[in-house]
């Protein structure tokens, strides 16, 4: 089975994160950009079925901050190749923009079975990547997608509904799926075999091509939540607060 | 142009999502300024109408594959079908599976824009303005969505759903299947209901609840310590769980357990949507967070930026004193 994991780069959310002084973005300068964790469990997911089928497994990104990173680390778990869509203009790519010009790669590409994304980012404002991928090709998709199993030339999809109940699926055709969770934790990259990788493969560039964009919000501004200054906080050291907490569990009831 | 807002009711089988009723509720307003109605798409079996009589429509889709299990590809062909036959000013999903499965498919396949994450909306002339959460919490994002069909999908308690709740009886008007459903290549299987073996956090009046912040199952053990002085549960976030790190009914949030205890003590959790959205209502919310900017502090009612690490010991040493 070929499978193409599509990976990006996002803002780390435990960094601090400015709005530029447009308004209408992120401060970029300053942030750490870092693998979104939802394409690694995609990746983990693939690479699972090419360890149990065999088969092809390639990532694609688009070209970002410190994307040679995760596109080695990839091959260092066991990707196959690794593919840079390159030329796309700096700052906040809107996932339509990330769709089309995956799609016009895949096309590329020529065959393949299946397309493996995340199920979100965390900036993904006008929509989830796998549902605009599959629109754009015409291939079916799902999304928050826990397992894919492979039965034959066929792949037994799990999506989450909710509250824990599942929904198994089959796709018997090409898929277009947007992972939650692999069947496992990702894997761990060692800094060695990384360094492997980037001595040993080399990430193959395709030129980012014009595609028509389509229609998409058009974002007025970016502002920090008002805070509701909701939440009391409790100073102090680690004693003095340890004491404020028992007591606030106390008074109801809740510690004797 | 029209003026009128399509609701997606997400449901499988089983209830009717509180969301649907936050999504109808919210659509009257809108559709109220807009001067158009409001319909709701039920695909598959519709059961009875009055739940929906805040609604001045019902839409139905039927067909063998919408009748049992799910199958996204079946479910975007009847959504296309209505959306394409009702021609709404404003489709409105909620961010559970099917929003995220469906919404920027439609969007796409429709060529309106979409909105997600959405917290809140409003009606500026002709345009929908969209409110969307970014970041996990820490931006919001105000958008314009132009267009003779807009799309947004809606963060689970961003409205009462009282507003959406209420008798009547609602015209049903069934939209013809799809041809594409007799072509499907992603076949619907079987649903699974949740696992009902393993803790039960949804019982305890006090959670000690764990996340992504206490950095490797080994630490896990100090705050399972912290539970069993307290006699009650540990719970955890999803990322914990992903880990391995502990199993599946121990998760708060989205796609875990609501929870609703008279004390929830949250260590090392950032507060995401997905997480708020299963303990945002317990009575009293303790977070300790060494990021001030958490969007956690959001919600909780009080909150202390200390290291987890230095906080817990003297907790239960407090609590063995
Ligand atoms: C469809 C879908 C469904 C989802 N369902 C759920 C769900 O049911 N439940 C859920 O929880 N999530 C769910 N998520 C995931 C959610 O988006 C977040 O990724 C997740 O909630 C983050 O978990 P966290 O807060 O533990 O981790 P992080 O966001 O990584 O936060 C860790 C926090 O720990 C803090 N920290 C670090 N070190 C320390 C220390 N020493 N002391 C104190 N604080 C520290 C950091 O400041 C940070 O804020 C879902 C996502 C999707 C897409
Ligand atoms: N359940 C609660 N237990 C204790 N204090 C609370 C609770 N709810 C609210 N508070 C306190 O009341 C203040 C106002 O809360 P609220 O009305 O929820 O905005 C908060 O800053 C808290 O300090």
């Amino acid at each position: 089975m070929k499978i193409i994991v599509g990976m990006r780069q996002l803002a780390d959310l435990v960094e601090e994160l400015e709005v530029a002084d447009s308004e209408v973005d992120i401060d970029r300068d300053f942030v750490k950009f870092v693998s979104n964790e939802w394409d690694e469990a995609a990746l983990e997911e693939a690479l699972l079925i090419k360890e149990a089928v065999g088969g092809e497994v390639v990532v694609v990104a688009l070209d970002e901050p410190d994307v040679d990173q995760t596109l080695y680390s990839a091959i260092a778990k066991g990707a196959d190749r690794a593919v840079k869509i390159v030329g796309v203009e700096e700052g906040w790519t809107p996932t339509r923009l990330r769709a089309q010009l995956l799609a016009k790669w895949l096309e590329s590409e020529g065959s393949w079975d299946a397309f493996f994304t995340g199920v979100q980012a965390a900036d993904d404002l006008d929509g989830q990547l796998a549902g605009l991928v599959g629109a754009t090709l015409g291939v079916p998709h799902a999304a928050v997608v826990s397992k894919a199993e492979p039965e034959g030339s066929s792949l037994r999809i799990t999506q989450e509904l909710g509250g824990g109940t599942l929904a198994e699926s089959i796709a018997t055709g090409k898929v277009v799926l947007g992972v939650q969770a692999g069947r496992q934790a990702p894997r761990y990259a060692p800094i060695t075999r990384i360094r492997q990788a980037m001595s040993t493969s080399s990430i193959e560039m395709f030129e980012a091509p014009e595609v028509d964009l389509g229609p998409g919000p058009k974002v007025r501004k970016i502002y920090p939540p008002q805070s509701k200054g909701q939440a009391t906080m409790l100073d102090g050291d680690p004693v003095e607060v340890a004491e404020k907490i028992v007591e606030l569990i106390r008074a109801k009831g809740l510690v004797r | 142009m029209s003026k009128d807002v399509l609701v997606i009711n997400e449901r499988v089988q089983g209830e009717n999502p509180d969301l649907t009723f936050e999504l109808i509720g919210k659509a009257k307003e809108i559709a109220g300024s807009l001067g158009g109605s409001v319909g709701v798409l039920v695909v598959g079996d519709l059961g009875g109408t009055d739940a929906f009589g805040a609604a001045d429509r019902i839409y139905t889709v039927e067909h063998e594959a919408l009748s049992t299990g799910y199958s996204s590809q079946a479910w975007e062909e009847a959504v296309l079908a209505v959306v394409e036959a009702v021609q709404p000013k404003l489709v409105l999903f909620g961010t559970g599976t099917i929003g995220i499965d469906l919404a920027g498919s439609i969007a796409k396949r429709v060529s309106g824009p979409l909105a997600s994450y959405v917290i809140d909306l409003a009606i500026e002339g002709d345009d929908v303005v969209a409110t969307s959460q970014l970041y996990g919490g820490k931006l919001l994002a105000e958008s314009v969505l132009e267009g003779d069909t807009v799309v947004v999908s809606v963060i689970a308690g961003s409205f009462p759903s009282e507003a959406g709740r209420s008798g009547g009886s609602p015209e049903v008007v069934s939209v013809s299947a799809p041809a594409s459903l007799a072509s499907l290549s992603l076949l619907p299987g079987v649903v699974k209901e949740p696992d009902k073996t393993g803790v039960d956090i949804t019982t305890s009046e006090l959670l000690v609840s764990v996340g992504r912040g206490v950095g490797s199952q080994a630490n896990i053990e100090m705050l399972q310590e912290l539970a069993d002085a307290f006699k009650v549960p540990l719970s955890a976030s999803r990322p914990v769980i992903d880990q391995g790190w502990l199993p599946k009914p121990h998760q708060v949030g989205k796609s875990g357990k609501k929870v609703k205890p008279k004390v929830y003590l949250a260590f090392g959790i950032s507060g995401a949507p997905e997480h708020l959205e299963g303990m945002r209502s317990s009575e009293m919310i303790i977070a300790c967070n060494t990021d001030p900017k958490a969007p956690i502090f959001e919600v909780a009612h009080y909150g202390t930026t200390l290291d987890l690490f230095d906080l817990v010991p003297e907790i239960l040493e407090k609590l063995e004193a």
